[in-house]
């Protein structure tokens, strides 16, 4: 039996989420132990229970494994060119103001290639919710370091471990004006599903970072056996600080067992959303 | 004394209540530069969303807008750069804008990425750009020719391209028009290859009702959401399969991969070898349709001029010169580089009246290649890498030659 017909069996087995899911996709792409799937999973539970209609719905991705996010889910769905989701997103969300655009992307393609996007995407104010998947690395390429990788992990281009400082997304997103900014890992299902759901519901650009385990590439390189070990990390290590203002403190050590990986809820704030010149 | 307002006597903010009745189609005879004919072209076609960078000499297309569009009630949105331009560009498209960046040499090669990604996503959307002297950042004031050939090829991978150079304030009008409707029709992206001369030139240009605008729609399904799966890459007999925008129920699926019918992304040699020759096809069989020139003098001509743009204003007056002076002489103007017009030249040469070519043009020797490869006769080139325009002195000398 093929994983269609497993997927299309009858309404009564139906799972709540399979009309948002393009089940005539499957099987995916994603490695096992892989954390896009569980993020998928929450976009989807998230527009079920927006309350949007779901043809208002609409998903951009960029390119890499977190960018094949978009093809799997039963919305219209657009598969964009690396680092230039947000402005894709931008032009549909100006030019229908009714439609829901949420971006799905990875931590490369949104914050390096995409990084002057992310920044004015935010300064904007856009109307877009942002769900950044982040494994710390360039997955699909096979490894590579990137401007999310914890100095001293290792990375394909850094054998010898990362040296540059790295990004803190949720504070990058929150100086550079985003409304609603939370970072929560893929251990988090429901508190993340929680804040795609806030971010859907609000108006303005809302940034959520969600971590995510990439055993294959990441992992590999960094004693990180497998999927469920680094959901373990986050278990242990990840402490939860809604509302706290000192996000700039946050940064991800995954080197150093004794810091903590902060999650949460940060910024949830209103200000003047961006419309064109529209008289 | 204090002025006292009174109901009679409202607040009147008269700038702002003129603007706002300010008719998309401006309909009448103007005194207009070249950059605000094409505004004025896209407004007149429909625009509804542009984005763009300012880069010299197009501002004026995007300055222009920025007073134009909210009057209008569309979207302009000055964005970050020209990745993200052409990227906003098509992502409104895909949610059903009729939609235009403009730029120049070193923004249209940022495009290029994203030109691709129209092309493949089959994205319709309008880019002008307005040619200035180059490589690199060259001599920003001044004009040039020189992109004919990356208008072409400037994104990696086959394709096929429509591009127009107006050689005239009316012609960055008539052909921005032309370029929303060939974009539409063939679901591809068109530029308009304007040049810094036509850009900048102030000249008359009429401007015609607004129900006399032609209007070609996209094709649409021709069925309602859910009635059946919608197949956004299943081409018809024209090569063009109809299009369905974000938000109308349909589900669609686009991609810059390799995708099936269904826009899904599909890693065969073969769907890929079918699509990528779909993609060319789809503009050169029907380039018949699409191709645009004039004949200037050519029925008897055993020296043809071929020439574009405003590169072409001086080749006409040399013609004529060399017509004046008893030289059996005519002018191919192109109004389409691409698809190039291989035919007419074909026939030219075929009817064996024709001894020679003249390609004056602003770059060394783009368009000149083109003509080469169509043909055995001599092709007697005029180049200037940018900055000045031929003159039609030089031009008749080579004429004459």
């Amino acid at each position: 039996m093929s994983a269609i017909d497993i997927t299309l069996k009858t309404a009564a087995n139906e799972h709540p989420i399979d009309h948002l899911l393009r089940a005539d996709r499957l099987p995916h792409i994603l490695c096992p132990g892989c954390g896009i799937g569980t993020v998928i999973h929450g976009y989807a539970h998230a527009i079920a229970a927006s309350g949007i209609p779901e043809d208002n719905h609409v998903c951009v991705s960029g390119i890499g494994c977190s960018g094949r996010a978009a093809g799997y889910v039963n919305v219209d769905s657009y598969h964009s060119t690396h680092g230039r989701a947000l402005p894709f997103a931008l032009g549909i969300a100006v030019h229908r103001p009714e439609l829901k655009v949420t971006v799905i992307s990875g931590d490369g393609d949104l914050s390096a290639i995409g990084g002057n996007h992310l920044i004015h995407a935010a300064r904007r104010n856009v109307d877009l919710t942002v769900i950044c998947i982040n494994n710390f690395n360039y997955g699909m390429t096979g490894g590579q370091v990137g401007p999310t990788t914890p100095i001293g992990a290792r990375g394909t281009t850094a054998p010898e471990g990362a040296v540059e400082a790295p990004f803190n997304l949720p504070y990058l997103a929150k100086a550079t004006g985003a409304v609603f900014v939370a970072r929560w890992t893929i251990l988090h299902v429901r508190e993340f599903q929680d804040a795609v759901l806030r971010a859907m519901q609000k108006k303005g650009f809302c940034f959520i970072e969600v971590l995510a385990p990439c055993p294959t590439s990441f992992g590999k390189s960094n004693k990180i056996g497998d999927g469920l070990h680094e959901v373990e990390i986050y278990r242990e290590r990840c402490r939860i600080e809604n509302g706290a203002a000192n996000i700039e403190d946050f940064d991800i050590d995954l080197v150093d067992e004794t810091k903590p990986i902060v999650v949460g809820n940060f910024v949830d704030i209103e200000r003047k959303i961006f419309q064109a010149h529209k008289r | 004394m204090v002025e006292t307002l009174s109901a009679d006597r409202p607040p009147a903010r008269i700038d702002d209540e003129a603007r706002r009745t300010q008719p998309r189609v401006r309909t009448g005879v103007h005194f207009m530069l070249g950059d605000h004919a094409c505004a004025e072209g896209a407004l007149a076609a429909g625009l509804d969303f542009f984005a763009g960078y300012p880069i010299t000499p197009s501002t004026e297309i995007a300055e222009h807008l920025a007073t134009r569009m909210p009057e209008v009630g569309a979207s302009f949105v000055q964005m970050e750069d020209e990745l993200a331009s052409m990227a906003a560009i098509i992502g409104a498209s895909a949610a059903g804008a009729r939609s235009l960046t403009a730029t120049s040499g070193p923004g249209f090669s940022l495009m290029m990425e994203n030109v691709g990604l129209a092309a493949m996503m089959e994205v319709p959307c309008v880019v002008a750009n307005v040619q200035r002297a180059s490589p690199s950042t060259g001599l920003p004031t001044m004009v040039g020719q020189s992109d004919i050939l990356q208008a072409r090829w400037g994104s990696h991978g086959d394709y096929g391209i429509i591009a127009y150079c107006p050689a005239s304030p009316q012609e960055c009008f008539d052909l921005t028009v032309e370029a929303f409707n060939a974009a539409d029709r063939y679901r591809v992206p068109v530029f308009i290859l304007m040049d810094e001369i036509v850009g900048h030139m102030t000249e008359r240009v009429i401007i015609p009702e607004a129900s006399e605008i032609p209007h070609v729609p996209r094709k649409k399904p021709d069925f309602s959401p859910g009635a059946k799966r919608f197949l956004g890459y299943a081409a018809d007999d024209d090569l063009v399969p109809p299009i369905a925008h974000a938000g109308e129920g349909y589900k669609v699926h686009m991609t810059g991969l390799t995708h099936d019918e269904k826009g899904y992304p599909a890693m065969s040699p073969d769907t890929h070898h079918q699509l990528v020759n779909r993609l060319v096809d789809k503009i050169r069989l029907n380039a018949s349709a699409i191709e645009r020139y004039e004949e200037f003098e050519l029925d008897d001509a055993e020296v043809v001029v071929v020439s574009f743009g405003c590169t072409a204003r001086s080749a006409r007056r040399a013609v004529r010169e060399a017509r004046a002076a008893g030289i059996k002489c005519g002018l191919l103007r192109l109004i389409t580089v691409w698809p190039f017009p291989e035919g007419r030249i074909r026939r030219l040469v075929e009817a064996g009246k024709v001894q020679r070519f003249v390609v004056p043009e602003i770059n060394l020797g783009q368009l000149r290649r083109e003509v080469e490869r169509l043909t055995n006769l001599p092709v007697r080139r005029l180049n200037h890498a940018g900055g000045s325009m031929p003159k039609p002195d030089e031009i008749l000398e080579l004429i004459r030659s």
